[in-house]
């Protein structure tokens, strides 16, 4: 078993398998948060844009990764474009959310003092409530990653041929050691995402909420 | 080798003659399956997931290893989870895998509720139980638990959104339900077929997602009280 699970890592096909994979998660992601921080920026002085941006945000969410797959795809067919519209959709609930609400968490009084130093609005934005909403904003990013990265396996159904091609010629060859060469992979991946956004969370919260949060936790 | 399917589409793109002949053969039969798997897996979650918030409220340190253990199963892709437990002997394809693989992914956000309710019980209120006479598993039973329902339902409504979605992914491994659909319908090249299942799922997630809002907040009737005094 160990044995064919190496020679299937080993194929010349493998690392493209990884490569497709990597591509359709980054770029999902980032195509989410291009779309979706703009929109949490437009609304974040409206109470009702940005309740329905939360509310369309949720229901977006709730709606099953293999459905919305299987949705785009007869309108758009095989190949890497409708798996990636497909993932693109999946990653922006997550991100919208959370910018929204994490811009209209930051308090009044914070941009109220802002204002008062005489700051402009877009420098209000830009250097106080960019600032405190980014690790909200972020924990969304991560969020839609690790869940793009794991909806990126169900390309596969589609031709988007990713890492689920494994898992799927396994399964339908009865072969356990290429299904569990996938199947390890796309695990991997997905922890290797979480972990690397667990290290780029620190880097994102900025010096003075760090200080703040180790002087409410000592 | 995906499975290549669909690549010429039918001039008739959706067939709604079709779906008024079969509905009630095999979309409703799929849809029931559907909740059966849901259902059946949040439960099993919830028997596993109450008493052990409850131990881990009591005894803090296994928190972090709980976490920890469940939230690495919450992040291993659905695919590969299925297509591992398929593999293990005694389990193969159908159900049993499927069941098992959602329990898992359950765990995580129903323990994380269950002791985040119980933590969000006052203090002075255990004092106050207490003072009452009550003993240390009555407290549990008639103050914390009553008073940490609605965080509980929330976690709930959560997990059965998450499981509602991913057991469509369980059509892969022939477990029955809305997914089952989907998949056939790309074996049998039959574009109808797929996007009913898709949008079967999708109806079935947000109703779910809706109705457990509702009861979540009906059990929170001091809320409710609360803005209408405002």
């Amino acid at each position: 078993m160990l044995g064919g699970i190496i020679e299937t890592f080993q194929r010349p096909t493998y690392p493209g398998l990884v490569w497709t994979h990597v591509q359709l998660s980054v770029l999902a992601t980032v195509l989410g948060v291009l779309i979706s921080v703009p929109v949490a920026l437009a609304v974040r002085n409206t109470p009702l844009g940005a309740a329905v941006a939360v509310n369309i945000g949720n229901l977006g969410r709730a709606i099953p990764s293999l459905a919305l797959l299987a949705l785009v795809f007869p309108f758009l067919g095989f190949g890497f474009t409708a798996p990636l519209i497909a993932l693109t959709a999946l990653a922006i609930p997550p991100i919208l959310i959370n910018a929204s609400t994490g811009l209209r968490e930051v308090r009044k009084e914070v941009v109220d003092a802002a204002r008062g130093m005489g700051l402009s609005e877009g420098q209000i934005l830009t250097r106080v409530q960019l600032p405190i909403a980014a690790p909200v904003i972020f924990a969304g990013v991560r969020t839609s990653a690790v869940q793009v990265v794991a909806s990126a396996t169900l390309a596969t159904f589609i031709g988007g041929g990713a890492l689920g091609d494994l898992i799927v010629e396994g399964f339908s060859r009865g072969d356990n050691a290429i299904l569990l060469a996938g199947a390890l992979s796309v695990a991997a991946l997905a922890i290797l995402t979480e972990v690397i956004f667990a290290v780029l969370e620190r880097t994102f919260t900025p010096k003075g909420l760090k200080i703040a949060q180790q002087r409410r936790s000592g | 080798m995906p499975t290549v399917a669909l690549q010429s589409l039918q001039p008739e793109f959706f067939d709604w003659e079709w779906l008024r002949e079969n509905f009630l053969e095999e979309v409703w039969p799929a849809v029931i399956g559907h909740l059966y798997l849901s259902f059946v897996s949040v439960g099993i979650a919830l028997v596993i997931s109450l008493p052990l918030g409850v131990l881990v409220s009591r005894f803090r340190r296994l928190y972090t290893p709980v976490l920890f253990v469940t939230g690495f199963l919450f992040t291993i892709p659905s695919l590969a989870l299925f297509a591992i437990l398929v593999t293990v002997p005694g389990i193969g394809i159908g159900p049993t895998a499927a069941i098992i693989g959602l329990v898992s992914y359950s765990l995580l956000v129903l323990i994380r509720n269950v002791v985040t309710g119980i933590d969000s019980v006052a203090p002075e209120t255990i004092d106050a139980a207490r003072g009452m006479g009550l003993t240390n598993s009555q407290i549990l039973l008639r103050v914390e638990l009553p008073l940490a329902l609605p965080v509980i339902v929330a976690g709930i409504r959560i997990a059965t959104v998450t499981v509602i979605g991913i057991a469509v992914i369980g059509g892969f491994i022939s477990a029955g339900g809305l997914g089952q659909l989907i998949f056939d319908g790309i074996d049998r090249n039959f574009p109808t077929l797929v996007l009913t299942g898709a949008l079967m799922a999708t109806v079935l997630a947000i109703s779910a997602d809706v109705a457990l809002l509702v009861l979540e907040r009906y059990m929170r009737p001091w809320a409710r009280r609360a803005r209408g005094a405002n």
